[in-house]
């Protein structure tokens, strides 16, 4: 359920904002379309009226057109311009960080119902998931649309519609049309295909749109009746899929008809334009990946491969056979066990926006008495006096009562500890509460990140290590124990991190403790085992080392699991009650 | 300066200011029209009067249409022009008028004279003279192009 809430918040918080403010600043918004060898025309079969994505053949780019030179969708020469994946990897980022209440009410739905299953590691063979490249999501979509067109007898393109408008949900959209045939195709804003032919009469008309009285065999529309010429129909096309990237949902040119224009038509209109084509055809791909809960495209920077979950989407952890990314499929991010998505999500947002800041200010600032101006003292007696020229009232700094009664034995202050000055300084003491705690928690969790980034430099030093090694009469299986021991190190530092951001949110109980325990204990070992490493092994030394580092890796490998385990365990038995 | 409109793009909106001509909107009569369509924009000036019953009543205001070479599948610029801009809930000082068909609902079977009709409906509709709540923070920060603002649509009342 999860991804698909979460693809769709943009859409319910954009209908929340309407009620705040007429206006946003426009923004030039991140292409989220990724690129793609290039896909092919749909091919209208008459017979049994299917309608196929299929993959373009190198020599039709033959048709390039004038838009090839305004888009950079992808050339022949370099399919994948890394500054358009930087795009979509920046889109999926602006994803993690708009955080939108929304879209934390949903995941935090969905976080509950996650909280009891166990996150999962899937191995590429263990037949839990595939990774699929663009032609076999195309492929895939294809023959999705054909099984279901099949079951509904009705034309692959408005089953693609259809399944669209129910992001996919096969069992969703079979329910409703069973139930409520009309009203399904009125909330899909689909008209339910008839028979009847969908070119104009055959009197002339005037189109609505270039005003030119025409032949009715140069009309076209959608099954709405609608009708436009030819010539203003690709020019609309055109405009909503190059200039509006629009390609999902395009309605009909009519006012306001809000009927879906099917793939048919667009490709009997744009299928001889290559560019509009194969971006329209990457849309409807990648509203497919997006909408569909069991895929995901890999979140890996240049990677063009989607992977498709076989088990149902939870909280699992899948590694993309192409880029050997490891993700969450949940969420995208980095596999972030035992921290959830949710979690993780909070504390990305927390780390990235200004809230520190203002406990800072709160923590380490009073505010003048009577201008309000923000006042850091950094040394002094405690007559403060304003500097503000407006103001340059004098106040006690302890107090934040006037100065004047104070006179000369200024430490008499205590009898003005009136409820206001006391609620300013417990509040006080309140940020500076939350700021340590928040600054404990961060550092710790940027410290393993960063130990983490710096050994992958010993993972490159051990390996040179391990070389040398071999020319000093070690066998290449003797000296393996090395290599092993840096992947354990890598993990540790990867679960300790997160069990940071799981730990800052984490409320206190019993079985709190015993993960602190368990953190603690982790933690002390990995710091050994990466001293060991980091340490100078030559051939004199290393047997002596050699034992160490084995034991010591082994037992990391042990209290990983160990903490690993207590917290699913957790998860199983609601044992984390977490305070976000 | 500029390329030449497309001419079907020249061809239509000579049409519709031939149908404005002779089925003129109601309170609304174009002052001026471009002479040629030879520019890449286009302005069309049209003086919107305040009809009877309605709090406008006796007011007149100028309109500008802009039109680029994408037009009619493009929606055009349509802005007040100074001196005398209605005060209105959706109109902001700088002339900008916030209206659904002008921004995501525009359709390209939508015209000049359906656009002023809107315009002078929305006028007529009003109850109060007042300016939007967030117009001093706008006009300071809007663009001069109101397509360059994402408007929301929220109020369908007025």
């Amino acid at each position: 359920m999860e991804t698909r809430k979460l693809f769709w918040a943009s859409n319910v918080s954009k209908n929340r904002h309407r009620s705040q403010s007429h206006w946003t600043r426009s923004t030039v918004s991140a292409l989220r379309v990724p690129v793609f060898p290039t896909l092919s025309s749909i091919q209208i079969d008459s017979g049994n009226s299917s309608t196929e994505l299929r993959m373009d053949s190198e020599d039709d780019m033959a048709y390039e057109d004038e838009y090839d030179n305004q888009e950079d969708d992808g050339d022949d020469s370099n399919p994948f311009p890394p500054n358009q994946s930087l795009n979509k990897a920046r889109a999926d980022e602006n994803d993690h960080i708009d955080v939108d209440e929304d879209d934390l009410d949903d995941s935090q739905n969905t976080a509950d119902a996650s909280s009891l299953a166990c996150p999962r590691i899937c191995t590429p063979d263990s037949g839990d998931y595939d990774v699929l490249s663009t032609e076999q999501v195309c492929q895939y979509m294809n023959d999705f649309v054909k099984d279901i067109s099949n079951i509904l007898q009705l034309p692959a393109t408005t089953t693609r519609l259809l399944l669209s408008h129910f992001n996919w949900d096969k069992e969703c959209l079979m329910e409703r049309f069973y139930e409520d045939e009309e009203k399904l195709f009125k909330d899909a804003r689909v008209i339910r295909p008839t028979a009847g032919d969908r070119q104009g009469s055959s009197s002339k008309s005037e189109c609505n749109i270039c005003y030119q009285t025409l032949k009715g065999s140069e009309f076209k529309g959608a099954d709405c009746g609608h009708r436009f010429c030819s010539v203003c129909w690709r020019s609309y096309l055109t405009s909503k899929i190059m200039d509006e990237n629009v390609t999902d949902k395009i309605e009909c040119p009519a006012h306001n008809c809000r009927i879906l224009v099917d793939d048919g038509l667009v490709m009997e209109m744009v299928g001889t334009q290559a560019a509009v084509r194969r971006k329209y055809q990457h849309g409807i791909t990648n509203s497919f990946v997006i909408s569909h809960r069991i895929m995901r495209w890999c979140p890996g920077v240049d990677c063009l491969f989607a992977i498709r979950l076989r088990i149902s989407p939870d909280w699992v952890c899948v590694t993309c056979s192409q880029c050997q990314l490891v993700c969450c499929f949940l969420c995208g991010d980095q596999w972030h066990d035992p921290a959830t998505c949710l979690v993780l999500k909070r504390w990305k947002k927390k780390c990235a926006d200004d809230s520190e800041t203002s406990n800072w200010i709160s923590a380490n600032t009073k505010e003048c008495p009577t201008c309000h101006a923000t006042i850091e003292k950094d040394g002094g007696c405690n007559h403060v006096v304003c500097k503000n020229s407006a103001c340059k009232s004098e106040f006690c700094w302890i107090c934040l009562g006037p100065w004047q009664p104070h006179g000369s034995s200024w430490f008499k202050c205590n009898r003005y500890t009136e409820d206001d000055a006391k609620a300013a300084r417990d509040n006080q003491e309140k940020s500076r509460y939350a700021l340590q705690r928040y600054l404990f928690y961060f550092n710790r969790y940027m410290n393993h990140q960063q130990s983490l980034r710096l050994e992958t430099k010993l993972n490159n030093s051990i390996r040179i290590k391990m070389e040398e090694l071999q020319q000093h009469n070690m066998s290449w299986i003797e000296v393996q124990f090395l290599k092993k021991a840096v992947d354990v190190l890598q993990q540790c530092r990867q679960t300790l991190m997160f069990t940071y951001v799981f730990a800052f949110y984490l409320q206190k109980n019993n079985q709190q403790d015993i993960f602190e325990d368990n953190q603690h204990d982790l933690e002390l070992a990995t710091e050994t085992l990466s001293g060991f490493l980091e340490r100078d092994i030559t051939g004199q030394n290393v047997a002596e080392i050699k034992t160490k580092v084995q034991d010591k890796a082994a037992y990391c490998e042990l209290r990983r699991n160990a903490l690993v385990k207590h917290v699913h365990e957790g998860y199983e038995k609601d044992w984390w009650e977490f305070s976000l | 300066m500029a390329a030449p409109f497309p001419v079907s793009c020249a061809r239509r909106i000579q049409k519709e200011l031939t149908a404005l001509h002779a089925e003129p909107v109601p309170g609304v009569t174009l002052k001026s029209g471009p002479d040629t369509l030879a520019d890449k924009s286009t302005d069309i000036n049209m003086i919107i009067k305040g009809a009877e019953g309605t709090i406008y009543n006796g007011e007149e205001f100028n309109l500008r249409f802009r039109m680029n070479e994408r037009y009619p599948f493009e929606s055009p610029e349509v802005v007040f022009q100074p001196p005398n801009i209605p005060l209105h809930p959706h109109i902001y000082s700088n002339g900008h008028i916030c209206l659904s068909i002008l921004g995501n609902d525009w359709s390209p079977a939508l015209t000049i004279s359906a656009v002023c009709l809107s315009i002078v409906s929305m006028l007529s509709s009003c109850k109060e003279k007042k300016r939007p709540p967030d117009d001093q923070f706008y006009i300071r920060t809007a663009s001069m192009n109101p397509k360059a603002t994402r408007w929301m649509y929220h109020d369908d009342n007025v």
